[in-house]
């Protein structure tokens, strides 16, 4: 006889996990091995290009920008939890900082790219560092807007007033999503900025 | 409840026919393994590049270890079909069994865990047979004489080069016989100008891709002499088709006036003067050598002992004065897609120029 | 009511049920319900499977005969590339996913999946990718007036597709169609998760949920891992041919091989992802059809669970003749051969269930029973392919080709025509010929094994695969010609199925609730379904709440 594998369950006591949860979770599984594979043709190409610029000749560690990227993580959460207990002066103000803490990230990848290509010569089609790195960074950097853009709706609803605590798992949703960016850059960070130099 | 069961005709004609079918598919099977495994392989034509027909130690070695592997699949697959066929035809639904559901089995620990065991232990043993065929096999053979090539893949053409022996052909590969008390090894190095191509003569070796980019390696010893075909056995674009293989195991001595002649310059005859200088005045000179001559490109195949070849465009037609005509005038007929240009010329250029090449033995 | 129902869609005000023809098509295009979806999903199937089996059997015709001049290359070449992406992505793929569509719904008790609107994005994705592939043959004219349909391969291999070996844009149909459709299908996927983790109808836990609905649990999830990097390596090959990168590059050190490695580690679960739910359509039909209970259901759904893990670790073996070195070839066998055992399980627990039954041989029993035999055969030559050296020599050749065809036709295409047979009467209310049935299986039984058994001996005489001729001494004459006779057979068969659907749409005999006596939630409502599946459920205490129902006094749940 096969063994009953799970006890009785009563309607009353029927719980799933939200539709919401489970659906950006898979999401953020698509993603992540999306972006694996950028990761990996990176890794991959180490040492391997043919001419320069070589990454040690070139590469600066984004201090900085990982500094606010990773302090928008503790913003967002922050955002959340203030949601939750339907604070939504501090929401609002939460959310716009991480907005804006994502925004100036975006510049100042904008700026590293600029130094890049004009004084170094380093593009896309140079040689594999190039390929790979506006690949991977590039990836990334898409992320990071398309986050920013949700964070700004949210944030918009957040001083509208049409943002509240009954909305608290979508807005945890997008928090999730954020999180995510957030360790894809430390991923980023190692890969790129300490094994690959 | 309503229960729509049809009440058609000859469920016992399916059993029966279901039966019959998996009978009669075993039996094709069977014949058909006898027939393709070469078992009655005096008829076997020379040509026929069967992987059952080896003649090299490491086509050998595959064709035992296939024997194996064969042998048990067989075996299962005789069990498991037969039990298959024996439940339909003894659980078949019988007349007066109208509502009434047979017993309900839910499982039973003991013979699932069976049947799952049973499996990877003969995983188990098939892995250790593999691995062990793995490693043999691409360990290089005992003698470290041999002979050694380099095999060029090309967008639709196969360019050899003997390094030691400052040859260089194209699409016929010849070895000298590996006589097993006095082994002689041919060593490949396989490269490629373009794109991924594979290099596969079945009776000599497994196959190994020709890779732009990466080198690598194979290795056979031909054990008789003879004539053993093959070709391109990953897609390379519009002629993958017509990328055939020749590799041609002469005795050694054959063997060794075959280098010879290979080694040996054009060959410079004056009575076909008019037709070289018209050759070395087109532009036949950027893609082709002729060694000894001013012509030395490199991106077709070596001419220099063209006539020496039996076949043209790797293998698609028959080294025939028409045919060497043919394709120097509309290459596309004989080889829809070949990058050899049509080459244009006037009805008489071309009888020169076929003249000359003719001399090239 | 007629036709087919579908929930959130409001008819027209005016006569019910007798809609003019312009508003019942707009019902359909604006629909979000998973019913409608799925419909949709496997008719789009069904119409790319006539279309690249008609580029198969050209194939067959030129190759009937040696040195055929039939086909010239390169159409020949456009035509394997269309036939196997066709239906690898547009046939197996929709199907697939279109049952699940219209399936898990019912089969865990809710209304339709988690994300409605999302499921409508997914399939209108996929719809227009398919006529994005196919536009090529129309449009795919790049410069130097070449293109037309793509013509590097279902695996599209580099550096083959760089711009310098491919020059137009026949390519960029390729990866574009394939992008867009990929993301149809995560999104499909992400749905279909998200649904049976959270959507289940009370008592229904994870262990007594469906076998079939297991499967497309194991699917979708595999689709959200391994879907992924093929997206990644064709936006990589994209920014190759347009933005001047160099990921498959090999004049800038680029690798060859990396492409292949990103592509098999998609590729090889992918095919999982097509043969699982076929393996789900068994263990739902076989019980019935037995009428016994599956054999050893947790074994079954931990194999499914096992070939979905083990599955992703066995991609190399596509590449054993790249030259990896003897230890990751070694690896990548084993894993390969370990990937057999929870597959070869499951053919027992069939064999279990069939084991003191009582069979009926209805035409959905018999679709099954032909794919019994025919996946055993497709996974021994698997477990031979899985045989490094075996396969040192007969990977690309004609071998692997007959295996992968017995794979999914004999195994895919078997239980699809199986699911349709046993589940066409629940969505449309009306039964299929039992007569038509049998002609459509026997031809076809016929006409696949007489094209593809011969296919088998051709590889190991030496015939490599993609060659749109071959010389005539070689020997393999006449296991082409045999194998191109099977393919009228196999044609008549698809068309006597077209007109058993059409002959049953139009006036076959009416299905009822529960047509083949079954045990699952959706025999429970009505054929077809309305718009909200169903108007009660019974509490769920075992894995077949019908057969508690039917058998009070002698339920499941006292023995499960």
């Amino acid at each position: 006889m096969a063994p009953v594998l799970h006890p009785e369950a009563l309607a009353g006591d029927w719980s799933q996990l939200s539709r919401g949860r489970a659906g950006m979770i898979g999401f953020i599984m698509a993603e992540g091995s999306l972006l694996g594979i950028f990761v990996v043709a990176y890794l991959f190409y180490i040492g391997k290009s043919l001419n320069g610029p070589y990454p040690q000749d070139v590469l600066e560690v984004p201090i900085f920008n990982t500094i606010c990227l990773l302090a928008s993580s503790v913003t967002v959460e922050l955002a959340v939890r203030a949601l939750r207990q339907g604070e939504r002066r501090r929401v609002g103000t939460w959310l716009t900082l991480t907005a804006l803490l994502g925004v100036v990230f975006l510049a100042g990848t904008a700026q590293e790219w600029y130094r890049l290509m004009v004084h170094h010569g380093l593009t896309i089609g140079t040689n594999l560092f190039g390929t790979t790195f506006y690949s991977l960074v590039g990836f990334h950097a898409l992320h990071v807007t398309v986050g920013v853009v949700m964070l700004t709706f949210l944030a918009v609803f957040a001083w509208s007033g049409a943002l509240q605590s009954p909305h608290a798992e979508r807005a945890e949703l997008v928090s999730w999503y954020w999180h995510f960016v957030d360790g894809v850059w430390i991923v980023v960070l190692a890969v790129v900025y300490v094994i690959g130099r | 409840m309503a229960s729509a069961w049809p009440q058609r005709f000859g469920h016992g004609v399916a059993v029966r026919t279901i039966s019959m079918a998996a009978l009669v598919e075993l039996m094709v099977l069977a014949a058909s393994a006898v027939g393709a495994t070469g078992l009655f392989s005096n008829d076997t034509p020379v040509s026929t590049p069967s992987i059952f027909t080896p003649a090299s130690t490491p086509a050998f070695a595959i064709r035992h270890l296939s024997y194996f592997v064969l042998g048990i699949c067989a075996v299962i697959f005789i069990v498991v079909s037969g039990l298959l066929t024996y439940c339909i035809i003894r659980f078949r639904r019988r007349p007066g069994d109208e509502g009434r559901e047979p017993p309900q089995v839910y499982g039973s620990n003991q013979i699932e865990l069976a049947w799952t065991v049973v499996p990877v232990l003969i995983v188990v043993i098939m892995f250790l047979a593999t691995a062990r065929y793995i490693f043999g096999i691409q360990r290089l053979p005992p003698s470290p004489s041999g002979l050694q090539a380099t095999i060029i893949g090309n967008q639709w053409w196969w360019e050899i080069r003997y390094p030691d022996l400052g040859i260089v052909t194209a699409n016929e590969l010849h070895v000298p016989v590996s006589d097993p008390a006095n082994p002689m090894p041919i060593f490949l190095t396989l490269q490629s100008a373009d794109v991924i191509h594979s290099f596969w003569v079945p009776q000599l070796a497994g196959k190994m891709d020709v890779i732009p980019n990466k080198t690598n390696h194979v290795w056979f010893d031909a054990q008789t002499p003879g004539l053993y075909v093959g070709q391109c056995a990953e897609y390379c674009g519009v002629q993958h088709a017509g990328m055939l293989l020749r590799v041609v195991v002469h005795p050694r001595d054959e063997f060794a006036q075959w280098v010879a002649a290979q080694q040996a310059p054009a060959v410079d005859d004056p009575g076909v003067r008019g037709g070289r200088e018209l050759f070395q005045s087109l532009a036949c000179i950027n893609c082709h050598t002729v060694r000894g001559t001013p012509a030395n490109g490199l991106f077709g195949p070596d001419l220099t002992h063209l006539m020496s070849r039996a076949t043209l465009a790797a293998g698609v037609v028959r080294n025939t004065p028409e045919n060497l005509r043919a394709w120097i005038d509309h290459p596309d007929t004989l080889k829809p897609g070949a990058l050899m240009p049509a080459m244009k010329l006037s009805p008489r250029d071309l009888d020169q120029l076929v003249a000359y090449l003719l001399t090239l033995h | 009511m007629n036709g087919i129902s579908g929930t959130l869609d409001h008819p027209e005000e005016g006569a019910p049920g007798q809609l003019p023809v312009l508003a019942r098509l707009h019902e359909w295009v604006v629909t979000v319900d998973h019913k409608r979806l799925g419909i949709m999903y496997i008719v789009v199937g069904l119409v790319f499977l006539l279309v690249a089996g008609l580029e198969a059997a050209l194939m067959r015709w030129q190759l009937a005969f040696p040195e055929s001049t039939v086909l010239s290359p390169q159409v020949f070449n456009r035509l394997f590339t269309m036939h196997g992406t066709t239906m690898v992505f547009f046939v197996g793929v929709p199907i697939v996913f279109g049952f699940g569509n219209y399936l898990v719904p019912l089969m865990i008790g809710t209304r339709d999946l988690a994300f409605p609107r999302l499921n409508a994005f997914g399939f209108w994705l996929l719809f227009f990718s398919g006529l994005l592939l196919y536009f090529s043959y129309l449009a795919g004219d790049g410069l130097y007036g070449v293109g037309s349909a793509p013509d590097v391969g279902w695996f599209a291999y580099a550096p083959l597709t760089s711009r310098a070996f491919s020059p137009g844009n026949s390519t960029d149909y390729w990866n574009l169609a394939i992008l867009i459709s990929g993301f149809g299908t995560i999104a499909t996927s992400v749905n279909l998760v998200a649904t049976i983790l959270t959507m289940r109808c009370p008592g229904m836990a994870l262990g007594r949920m469906p076998l079939y609905v297991w499967m497309m649990l194991v699917v979708s999830g595999m689709t959200l891992i391994i879907l992924p990097p093929l997206s990644a390596a064709q936006i990589m090959l994209l920014f190759d041919r347009f933005l001047g990168a160099h990921f498959f590059d090999t004049q800038a050190g680029g690798s060859a091989v990396l492409w292949q490695h990103f592509f098999w580690f998609f590729g090889h679960p992918e095919v999982y992802v097509l043969m699982v739910p076929g393996f789900g359509f068994a263990s739902e039909i076989i019980p019935v059809f037995s009428r016994k209970v599956i054999f050893g259901y947790a074994l079954v759904a931990a194999s499914a669970v096992a070939i979905g893990v083990i599955g992703m670790g066995t991609w190399a073996h596509h590449m054993f003749v790249v030259g990896m070195g003897s230890t990751p070839t070694a690896l990548f066998a084993a894993s390969t051969m370990l990937v057999a055992v929870p597959t070869g399980v499951k053919i027992f627990n069939w064999l279990g269930t069939i084991y003191g039954g009582r069979l009926r041989f209805e035409t959905p029993m018999l679709f099954c029973l032909a794919f019994l035999f025919q996946f055993l055969c497709a996974g021994l030559t698997g477990v031979m392919l899985a045989v490094a050296p075996f396969d040192w020599q007969l990977s690309d050749s004609y071998f692997v080709v007959a295996h992968f065809h017995f794979v999914l036709i004999g195994g895919l295409v078997f239980t699809i025509f199986a699911a349709i047979y046993y589940w066409f009467p629940k969505a449309t209310g009306r039964m299929l010929s039992e007569t038509l049935g049998r002609w459509h299986f026997w031809l076809f039984v016929i006409g696949f094994n007489l094209t593809f058994i011969p296919l088998h001996f051709a590889g190991v005489l030496g015939m490599p695969r993609r060659i749109y001729t071959y010389p005539a001494d070689r020997g393999w004459e006449v296991w082409n010609l045999v194998a191109t006779l099977g393919v009228p057979i196999q044609g008549v068969a698809l068309l006597l199925f077209l007109l058993n659907v059409i002959l049953a749409l139009r006036g076959g005999k009416a299905a009822g609730n529960d047509p083949w006596d079954a045990w699952t939630l959706e025999w429970l409502t009505t054929s077809p379904p309305p718009d909200y599946n169903f108007e009660t459920l019974p509490e769920v205490r075992s894995r077949r709440p019908l057969w508690d129902l039917k058998h009070p006094n002698d339920p499941d749940w006292l023995h499960e």
